[in-house]
Formats: C-alpha cells, structure tokens, sequence
C-alpha cells in the first residue's frame, strides 16, 4: 500500500520537476521520477498480488467524502502492467526527449496523466474514480495535442476531448444506478447492494458503453486512429499500451465486483463476444490498409481489445451458466493479453518513434532497407511483431491460445444457436490473429527490410543507448512471458479467487512448471521451453552440420528478370502488399480507388499513370461525425443565447428559479 | 519418458521420409501423364546436390534472410515431432496441442513471408502478400475443422484426440465427414498444390511459394525446399491421427510397432494418391478465386460444427 503511495507521490514529484526545472536536469529529473514511479508500482502490484487487500482513507477531497483507496488483487495487477511499461518508456524517454526544446507541458502533463492512472485504478469510492479518470482524460488530451502546431492535431484532440467526456458521461450514469442501489459512493457499499435485473442490466450497459468508447471498441473507436499517431512517440506507448488498459480494468472493476457475477444475464457476455470480434477483425483489417506507421499501430490496438474482450466476454457467459473454473480460464485470458499487449504494443510505439526520430517520417512509403541502418532498433521490432502475431514462444501466443482453450472447452449453454456463438468468435480470433500476423510482415518488411525508398531514411542512423535500453526490457518480457506463463499465471490467479471464488492455480501447474495446462492436461497442454530448446537443438544441428570449415558465401547481384535498372520504386510497398485483402475484403473496407492513365495519343501509349486511394472509417463517417456536429450545433445555440441583451439573460434567470421553485419546493 | 528415443526414432522417420513422399508424388503425376517420372529419390538427390553447392546471396540480403532457412526449417521440423505418427502416446506430443503446433507452422510461413520481402524485388513482395493472405483466410477454416473434431474428444491434445476416434464408431459422427473434406481443402491450400498454388510452377504471375524462395540457393535453398516437403508429409500425418487412426499402438512392443510402420506409410501413400489424382486432374484456380474456394471450406467446417451439436450432442 505505501509502495502504491509511493509510486503515485514520485509521479507528482515528477510533474513539480517537469513544470519548475528547466534543460536537461528537467528531462533527467522527470525521466527518473517517472521511473522510480513505475518501479514502485511493480513491487507494489506484486505485493498486492501476494497479500490480502488492504484499504485506507485519506484526509483528501471533499469534507464528508474522504478518498478512499485500496490495493487489491485486480488493482494490484494493473498497477504491474502500469510499472511494467511505464518504467521502460522512462528510459526510453530520456533519449527520445533529448531533442526537444519546449518540455513544460509534456513534464507536467505525462506525469499527472500517470497518476491519474494509478488513481483510477487505485480508487475505492465512486468520487475518486471519476476524478482521477477525468485527470487521467484532460492530461492526455494536452499530451495528444502536444504539438499544436498542425491543425489536424488540434482537431483529433477535439475528438478525443469529445468523446472521452462523452465515456466519462457514460460512466458516470452507470456509477449513478449503482449509488442508487447502495447509497453510498463507496465501493464497499456498491458491492453490497441489491440489483434488480433490470437495474443491473442497465448499468452494465452504461459501463460497457462507456469505457468501450475509453479503450477504443469498435464502432466506438473513431477517436482513437486520429489521436494516438499525433502523440510524441513515448506518450503513444503509454495511451495504447496502458491507457486502454485502464479502461479495461474499469470494465472488469465494474462488471466482476461492483455489479458482481451473480447478477450476470447471458446477453450481456454475448455482447460482449460479439463487440470484441467484430472489433478484432474490423481492426486489423483496417490497420492492414493504413500506411502511416502509428496510425497503424493504433488500429492494431482497436484488435488487441477486441481480443481481450473475447476472452472477457467468454469469461461472463461461462459464469452466467455455472462454470467459474471456466470463466475464471476466460479473465486469466483476457487480462494475460492485457499484459502482453501493454508490452508489446507499448514496445511497437517505442519502435515506430525510433524511426520516426531517425527518418522524421511516419509515411511507410518511404522507408525501407532499415535494418542496415537500425540494427537493433530492428530486432526489438522484429520481437514485437512476432508476439503481436500470436506466434510461438513469444508472449501473445499464450494468452491467444488460453483463449482458445477457453472457447473450446465451453460445453453446450443453453440453446445450440448460443453454443455455436462461441466457436464462432474464436474462428474470428483465429482470422483475427492471421491478419494481424500478415499485416506485421507487411509492415517489418517495408519499413526495414528491402531497400530505402527515400534519401532520409537511406541516411537514417542508430538510435542512442536510453532508447535501445528502453525497447530492450519490453522485448525480453514478451519472450520471458511468452516462456513463463507456467510462473505467471499462479501470481495472477488472487485474481479470479477474489471475484469467481476459484482457484485455477493447481490445474495450471498440475504436471510441473514445464506443461502449461489450462484445466487438464489431457486436454491440451504446451510447453514453450521444451519448443524453444528442441528448436534450439534442430537448428543447431543443422547449422553445425551445415557449416563445415572453410565453406563461403558469393555475394551476387539481385535477379531482375534481364531489367537494367531495378529501382526502390519497383519493390512491393504497404499499399499493394495489402491489394489482394483489399480486394477480397471490398465490402467491409469500401475503398476509394482509381487510376488515372494519361495518353496524349494512343491508349497503348500512356504516359502517366496515377493510383488514387483512400480507405476511410465507416465509425468516423457514421457515428463521430454525426455526435461532433450535434455538439457544435449545441454549441451554436448557446451561443447565439450568450450574445443576446440583458432582458434575456434576467428571463433566463427568471426561468431557472421557477423551475428550481417547482422541482424542490 | 522411457518412449522419448523411439518419438524421435519417429520424428526422424519423418523428416526422412518426406522427400521420398514427394517424389512419389511426382512420379505419380508423371505416370499419369504418361512420362517415366524422376523417380522416387529425385528429391533426396536434389537436396544432396542443394547442400553441397555453395551459397549465392544477393548484395543486399541482411541476416533476415540468411537466419530464415533455418527457423523455417527447425519451426516445421519441431512440429512433425510433436506428432504422433506410430505410437498414440508420445511424450512430446504434449508440447504443443494442435493449437500451437498450427503456430509453430505460422511461424515457419512469418519468416518465410519476411524473407521473400527481404531483397526488395517485386517477386519476393508479391509472394509474400499472397501467402500471407491465403494462410490469413485458411486459418479460421483450419480451426473450425479442429474445432469440430475437438468437441467430440473434449481435447485439443492429440493423443486424447487419437484415443478418442480409436474409441468412437465412426458411423455415429456426420460431422467429421464435413471436417475431413474442409481439412482436405485447407491442406491443399497450407501446402501450395494445385488448385491453389503450383509448387513446379515458374510462371512469374502465378507463384506464391516459389516467388518467396526465388532468391535463395545452395543449402539455405535446400533447407527451405526440405521444409516444405516435410510439412506435406506432417499435413497427411495430421488428417491420419484426427480421422483415420487405425492401426497406431498405444505401447512400444515391436510386433504392434512395425503394424503401425506398415498401417502409417500405406496411409500416407494413399492419401499422396489422392492428390496427386486430384493435382492432375484439376486446373489451378485463378487467384482471385482463392478465396471463395477457402470460405468454402470454412462453411463446410461451419456446417460440421452445427451437424455435431444438432445430430450427435441432443442425440
């Protein structure tokens, strides 16, 4: 409890040096503060996951509503996944932040948007929650907006402002129902109260809504492609990596142990299923189709909540129909992916800034040959593209196949319609999953492998230790995780005892800490170290066998077909690797494309050819726009009113105590 | 663990094997287009020839491609080991369930996609998006077919899985007809044969797998042609353990053993019958065509699913 303290204080202390220093010692002093925050809140969330919950109240906040706080086993494990990236993207930032000339509001604003964080997640009554999550939002949006110079930036920090607020609207609604319920802002008291199942329904959907919009589910997300890009680098790593994630937690605080799993419907964990997989795939389709690294990277998080969310919405199902070792199988799923995603994307973000900070471009179409120029900037990619992948034995791979587990072990739920659900969203994960693998090959290939398709990135350069060491720790995590699920799930497992009442501890290392096995092993079982040493063992061999003494290598010229002069231009780049998708996936994607031939004379003559396209959001179109413009129309009328003489100002007054007259009198 | 020596007997039994299987269907092919054939050791050649030639890289290749062979091969090699081939219960079998040893094969096709990418030629780029996505539509099929056989056994773990239809009458369960014939369609497709992909072709605008491997020579080259051999074999050993396991023994005695030698390459002859059969008497789909024969077998798998919880679940 004082570590979580601690690490929330070293935060403020952070943001004090951040506003007041200046120069170097400020981005020293920030940076490390920031990264005694994290480390703190490591050694905190592991405690926690240890020992019993503890709770305290401090002297803070309103005279008859003190703060509330409590660490305990969800708290403490989002605390780990706060630490676990916020310390790397510190040290990352030391270097990343080198460069940059104006630091004052990023050394304010990054650190109280951390405490926020540890705020929300730290929270035990209703009033806090909000108001650390309304910290967490309005800092972010000064770190989105960061570089306010580009109107486009302005505008997608409108958006994010909009609907943030619009979440945190949401949010509140379903807090309210459930103050209604238990008569107090005080978990404790939430947690006690008696549901009706209408009610609960009722709040379930407000928090669903809500925090679905906060962590980017699809049709929700339109917000999220446009702002996390704009970010600098390091603050994109921490909003996709564990801002999300905070969202999530709020989701699972609210659903599992405010509304409780007794009060579970079987609509609800459907749709739940349902938004998760249709965000998995609407995600990474589009990802596929973008071109601008970050941009693409931030579609990849609308995927990676949508899989989460399948293994949360398997959970909820399964609990409503009476099978909590199943479902505690689901949350260990969902939240295991929590974790690898905060690393690995987080670890994607920090990549995607190394070559932004080497080639000043986010535009694919340009790169290309980097892994001459940026070796181990590179290979930590090559890391992270691999777990996000979902392939073995690096770190995605585990909490995709729990997944899996999960969805094939539920037995028959009711009618078959409803049985079929299941297999169905795990077929989606699996498409899901083979897209995002495609799309990585895609994206390592452009950016770093082939050859350079402009002069800045041909002279692109390494980048300095801090920011390798930063990318460095993430990628030994996910292959660590990846390796170890056998000694880190039973540390997660406080948290299903605390909100299912089961231990899944016992079935997992029930055959030794090799075999990793969901429920039984003769239901499936995997062991990463025994796949990593017997690859280890055959490639060696084949490799010592292979390379007898004195054998050499011929470097030759590429093969051309004949063609004199290849040029970078010729190679596949992001836009027709992902032509064949495009194509099959027309109806969902509804791409803009045209060619456009110039023939002066004769069409087989043509001189000039010119490929336009243009894949935009259907959720922007259809659903953000629309909200946006309610707004400003709102806007526009109170406006119009503010502009008005002093009579109507006095008859609005008038008005207002009349009504005031008739409501409480 | 008293069974691991004779697991990776098995393991390299397989791995050994595979070229010849290839050959044999070359030879079948070439017989059915009344040609004399290479041979069944034609391959087994081609590689010796392969590992001793020196390599040629291109100028720009970077340790990517050089690393690939290697993962490639290793990836598919420690997959095949995995599978139980002769004996129903082997030890590492429980290393990877159908689940993961499906990935090990994805990662095998990430690096091979990411070598093709690596020199910066269009062949290579092109390759590399087609097998990416093919192998992203055969995916939910793949699974959906596991899917259906895996809620018959409760397990994903192959031996359970093996035990099960050992144990099972075969006549009670239509859903596993409509899960052969989608993992038939998906196993066509995850090797590269025709109707699919060509594996002999070099036409420029029809490859995918040998656009990828265009660039490579000597034993790198030699590797990779190796992997894909033993995958072929690995897929026909699969179908084998989830429909078709007669024979297997469940304990090392040597008389059962070298039945289920016997039962196993019968097997797989015959299944490599089939398809040669089929690679001849089929034309190659267009590419755009592809999909659509790969949604086929994802509803065919679908409709296996919802035959199991209508006709043998309530039954």
């Amino acid at each position: 409890m004082i570590l979580a303290l601690g690490a929330c204080i070293a935060a403020l202390l952070a943001a004090v040096g951040g506003g007041f220093l200046r120069g170097s010692l400020q981005r020293t002093a920030l940076c490390l503060l920031l990264g005694v925050s994290g480390l703190l809140a490591i050694v905190a969330g592991m405690a926690g996951l240890l020992e019993n919950p503890a709770t305290l109240t401090l002297p803070l906040g309103l005279p008859w509503l003190p703060m509330h706080v409590r660490i305990d086993a969800l708290a403490s494990f989002f605390l780990l996944v706060i630490g676990a990236l916020l310390t790397p993207v510190a040290v990352y930032s030391q270097g990343y932040l080198r460069h940059e000339r104006r630091l004052a509001a990023m050394g304010v604003f990054l650190p109280l948007f951390v405490l926020g964080m540890f705020g929300v997640v730290l929270a035990d009554d209703a009033f806090s929650f909000m108001l650390f999550w309304e910290l967490m939002s309005v800092s972010s949006y000064f770190l989105v907006t960061f570089e306010h110079e580009q109107p486009e930036n302005r505008k997608a920090g409108f958006i994010y402002l909009l609907m943030a607020h619009l979440a945190g609207l949401l949010i509140l609604g379903s807090f309210a129902v459930l103050y209604a319920a238990g008569g107090s802002f005080e978990f404790v008291s939430m947690r006690n109260a008696e549901l009706t199942p209408f009610w609960a329904s009722v709040a379930f959907l407000l928090a669903a809504l809500g925090f679905g919009t906060k962590a980017g589910v699809a049709p929700m997300h339109g917000w999220l492609p446009d702002a996390h890009p704009v970010a600098p680098s390091n603050v994109s790593a921490l909003m996709s990596g564990i801002m999300l994630k905070v969202a999530i937690f709020g989701f699972v605080r609210l659903a599992w142990d405010l509304i409780g799993t007794a009060n579970f419907q079987w609509w609800w964990g459907v749709l739940v299923l349902a938004a998760g997989s249709s965000s998995a795939v609407f995600g990474v389709l589009f990802a596929l189709q973008q071109h601008d690294l970050k941009r693409l990277l931030a579609y990849h998080s609308i995927e990676n909540v949508g899989i989460i969310l399948i293994g949360l919405g398997l959970s909820m199902l399964l609990a409503h129909f009476g099978h909590p070792l199943l479902a505690a199988l689901g949350l260990i799923a969902g939240l295991y992916h929590t974790i690898n995603h905060a690393l690995f994307k987080g670890l994607l973000f920090m990549g995607a800034g190394a070559v932004l900070h080497a080639s000043g471009t986010r535009d694919m179409e340009s790169m290309g040959g980097l892994i001459h120029r940026m070796p181990a900037t590179s290979l930590f990619f090559l890391v992270a593209s691999i777990s996000i992948s979902a392939l073995p034995p690096f770190n995605g791979f585990v909490s995709e196949w729990l997944t899996f587990q999960t969805a094939l072990m539920a037995p028959q739920l009711g009618a078959a319609l409803l049985t079929a659900i299941v297999p169905f969203s795990a077929a989606m994960l699996a498409l899901a999953g083979a897209l995002a693998a495609a799309c990585f090959v895609k994206v390592f290939g452009v950016v770093f492998l082939g050859h350079a398709r402009s002069e800045a990135v041909a002279g692109a350069r390494e980048v300095d230790g801090w920011m390798k060491l930063g990318m460095a720790i993430p990628a030994l995590c996910c292959l660590l995780l990846g390796l170890l699920p056998v000694l880190f799930v039973p540390l997660m497992d406080a948290i299903p005892r605390a909100l299912l009442d089961v231990s899944l501890a016992g079935h997992v290392h029930a055959h030794g800490w090799l075999w990793l096995s969901p429920v039984d092993v003769s239901r499936a079982s995997y062991s990463a170290p025994v796949a990593l040493a017997g690859m280890l063992a055959i490639g060696g061999l084949a490799f010592w066998w292979l390379h007898p003494k004195g054998t050499t290598v011929r470097r030759g010229p590429i093969w051309s077909c004949g063609t004199p002069n290849l040029n970078a231009r010729m190679q596949y780049n992001a836009t027709s690797f992902s032509q064949p998708l495009r194509r099959i996936f027309g109806g969902v994607l509804q791409p803009d494309e045209h060619v456009h031939m110039e023939y002066p004379a004769h069409k087989l003559l043509t001189k000039k050819v010119r490929h336009v396209l243009h894949v935009a959001d259907p959720a922007v179109r259809h659903l953000h726009r629309p909200i946006g413009d309610f707004v400003l129309n709102l806007a526009r009328i109170v406006q119009q009113e503010h502009q008005r003489g002093i009579h109507a100002y006095l008859a609005w007054t008038f008005a207002t105590v009349l009504l005031l007259l008739a409501v409480f009198a | 663990m008293s069974s691991l020596p004779l697991q990776i007997a098995q393991a390299l039994l397989l791995v050994l094997l595979a070229p010849v299987a290839a050959g044999f269907v070359a030879s079948v092919k070439a017989r059915l287009q009344n040609r004399h054939g290479p041979g069944l050791l034609q391959p087994w050649r081609n590689l010796a020839k392969l590992f001793a030639k020196q390599v040629v890289l291109a100028e720009n290749a970077s340790w990517i491609f050089r690393f690939a062979p290697y993962v490639v091969f290793t990836a598919t090699v420690m997959a095949a080991s995995c599978v139980p081939a002769l004996l129903v219960d082997t030890p590492l079998s429980l290393t990877a369930d159908v689940i993961a040893l499906v990935s090990l094969l994805a990662l095998a096709r990430f690096f091979l996609a990411l070598a093709g990418m690596d020199i910066g030629t269009a062949f290579g780029g092109m390759g590399a998006s087609r097998e990416m996505t093919f192998s992203a539509l055969a995916e939910p099929a793949l699974l959906m077919s596991v899917f259906v056989l895996s809620l018959g056994a409760h397990s994903t773990n192959l031996t359970t899985m093996i035990q099960h239809t050992l144990n099972t009458p075969i006549m009670l369960q239509p859903s596993l007809a409509f899960a052969l014939a989608a993992m038939l369609m998906i196993a066509l497709a995850e090797n590269g044969r025709i109707p699919v992909d060509n594996p002999t072709t070099h036409l420029e605008l029809t490859m995918v797998h040998e656009a990828m491997i265009l660039e490579y020579s000597g034993r790198h080259l030699a590797l990779m042609e190796w992997a894909s051999m033993i995958k072929l074999t690995l897929f026909a050993t699969l179908i084998i353990d989830l429909f078709m396991p007669w024979g297997m023994v469940a304990g090392p005695d040597a008389a059962g053993l070298l039945l289920a030698l016997v039962a196993w390459v019968l097997k797989i002859f015959g299944l490599l019958l089939a398809l040669s059969l089929a690679e001849t008497y089929l034309a190659k789909l267009r590419l755009f065509e592809v999909p659509e024969f790969l949604s086929m077998a994802f509803v065919i798998a679908f409709l296996g699913l919802l035959s199991h919880y209508m006709l043998e679940v309530n039954a």
